[in-house]
């Protein structure tokens, strides 16, 4: 069985040549809803912040679980209003087909 | 359940790249932007599914209050705030990943091998430091701060000795598991984060602004390392790649070293270092706005190329007004914009994209510099040394080797400036005084509104 630290070196190594190659090809027009997108997608740390939300040894209070809900709260953030503001920077590109 | 979860993580990680590669056009980017939205649902909901005893209650509210929060901020932001906006968002990352690592750390009952120390050590640390130094950077973005760069002597030395307490009470964590240990790693960082960023300018904050994109993604991949997490890796590696490809073209475009912006200080250097050796008064030529207007509506070719004081004196509705009265007269007008013309990567773009220009119009850099030979007039609104032809011929010049759009290559140029002051690198600009060029002074939405004016007539 593999470590699963190499597993995961495996993959971020992959993803990390998959973003450069994707990103390159990112009109220059349109760079700033670029950012704003990967905004919302680093809101994916969401996941790592629910996983600390769990009932612990019988309590849900605890300095883990309350740490984890800010995480949640502020990730929240980052994903409604990246992915919103991305939208409606792109309608703005789109109108203009006349 | 465990092979569900991953094949479902995986569907996330490959729409969110999705999402990435619809921006390669204006027209597949709005399904680029659903596909990230479905791909963070999936990821969410698949989490739900592999918890052990969630906590539904404080999960669901954290998340409706993020929405209410993130929602609203979405909707109210004003273009020109963008690059506040985003910074903020960077910032919120990083305070994130720096939860999730103390959370872990106190997550009783788990034991942390020393590989997962390792990581969370990463993880932390580089969320502490997104953290601060995103707040400073939306701080001087958005003015609160002054954009001024802030330096003193001993800064680098402080910076590496701050950077090597970190590491110490990293290594203290590592060997002893003591909590205070990572508790101390942690404040140093927040500390680092501020003092790394104090000593850019003002005018580096487009490469600022997109190193604490990549910042950002980092931190989120190294949270993904500790939890083993797929989704994390990919969409942080992702991220992360993205903000360093931005802050590299933003340097190029800059004739900057990524290096020497984040050492910092030229915001500090700029203001009387310009070469003012150069001998006495020239001389300009300089017209009114209806001169000007009635240059462009007998022309074939016109070329506008904005800059963010066109942004500033809100002027891009009536200039795209002046654009489609010309149009309508049988002009070619087209937009050229340089890397830097906005305080973001892609910023001018956004904010003619709201003047309602087509996208069709607006050309990067690359795309017209070649077509200036055979354009009859350039209209320079609000930008300066993105066409000094210094950046060209003068090897002396601070700004030589910077790209700049090769508007003295134009049969006749009219710049639209407040006065003959400088541009923010310090230097005067060689192409106000040809002969071609005409130069229209006044606020620029005030010349924009005559520039109309000038042609209905």
């Amino acid at each position: 069985m593999v470590d699963p630290f190499i597993a995961s070196l495996t993959v971020f190594v992959l993803a990390v040549f998959v973003g450069y190659h994707v990103v390159w090809n990112v009109t220059p027009a349109l760079h700033t809803p670029l950012m704003a997108v990967t905004n919302a997608i680093s809101g994916i740390i969401i996941v790592g912040a629910m996983l600390q939300v769990v009932d612990i040894n019988g309590s849900e209070i605890t300095l883990t679980s309350v740490l984890g809900t800010i995480g949640i709260f502020l990730a929240s953030i980052n994903i409604f209003g990246g992915f919103m503001v991305t939208q409606r920077m792109l309608d703005m590109f789109k109108k203009k087909k006349k | 359940m465990a092979n569900i979860s991953a094949v479902l993580y995986l569907v996330a990680a490959v729409l969110f790249i999705l999402a990435l590669k619809g921006l390669s056009s204006p027209v597949t980017a709005l399904r680029g932007n659903k596909f990230g939205i479905i791909g963070m649902v999936i990821a969410v909901v698949t989490t739900f599914m592999i918890m052990d005893k969630p906590v539904l209650g404080l999960i669901a509210a954290a998340i409706v209050a993020g929405a209410v929060i993130g929602g609203w901020k979405a909707r109210t932001v004003e273009m020109t705030g963008m690059p506040e906006l985003v910074a903020a968002m960077h910032s919120l990352v990083g305070l994130s990943a720096v939860l999730i690592a103390v959370a872990a750390i106190f997550h009783s009952g788990v034991e942390h091998t020393g590989v997962q120390k390792v990581e969370l050590f990463i993880g932390a640390f580089i969320g502490a430091i997104t953290f601060t130094a995103s707040v400073i950077a939306y701080g001087k973005l958005s003015g609160r701060f002054g954009s001024k760069a802030v330096s003193f002597n001993g800064q680098h030395l402080l910076n590496l000795l701050l950077a090597l307490a970190m590491v110490g009470f990293g290594i203290a964590y590592f060997v002893t598991d003591s909590h205070a240990a990572f508790l101390a790693m942690v404040a140093i960082a927040l500390v680092l984060g501020v003092t790394l960023i104090i000593p850019i300018g003002g005018a580096d904050m487009p490469v600022v602004v997109s190193m604490l994109n990549s910042y950002s993604g980092w931190a989120a991949a190294g949270i993904g390392f500790t939890l083993n997490n797929p989704v994390l890796i990919i969409a942080g590696a992702c991220v992360g790649s993205s903000g360093a490809i931005l802050s590299y073209i933003m340097c190029k475009a800059m004739n900057r070293s990524i290096v020497s912006v984040l050492l910092g200080g030229f915001g500090a250097e700029s203001g009387g270092a310009g070469p003012a050796g150069d001998a006495g008064p020239k001389n300009y030529k300089s017209g009114s706005a209806e001169d000007a207007a009635f240059l462009m509506s007998n022309a074939d070719s016109v070329v506008i190329v904005p800059g963010y004081g066109l942004a500033v004196s809100r002027a891009q509705h009536a200039l795209q007004e002046f654009a489609e009265l010309l149009h309508e007269k049988g002009v070619t007008v087209r937009y050229a914009i340089h890397p830097v013309a906005g305080r973001m990567p892609g910023h001018m773009n956004v904010l003619l994209a709201e003047a309602e220009v087509p996208y069709e119009q607006v050309l990067e850099m690359e795309e017209i510099n070649s077509d200036f030979n055979n354009t009859d007039v350039v209209l320079v609104i609000g930008a300066n040394d993105v066409v000094n032809p210094a950046a060209q011929k003068d090897k002396a010049s601070p700004i030589y080797g910077m790209p700049i759009l090769e508007a003295h290559k134009a049969r006749t140029v009219i710049v639209v400036k407040r006065s003959m002051s400088v541009g923010y690198a310090g230097l005067d600009n060689e192409l106000f005084y040809m002969d071609k060029t005409m130069m229209v002074f006044g606020d620029a939405k005030k010349v924009v509104e005559d520039l109309v004016k000038g042609v209905v007539h």
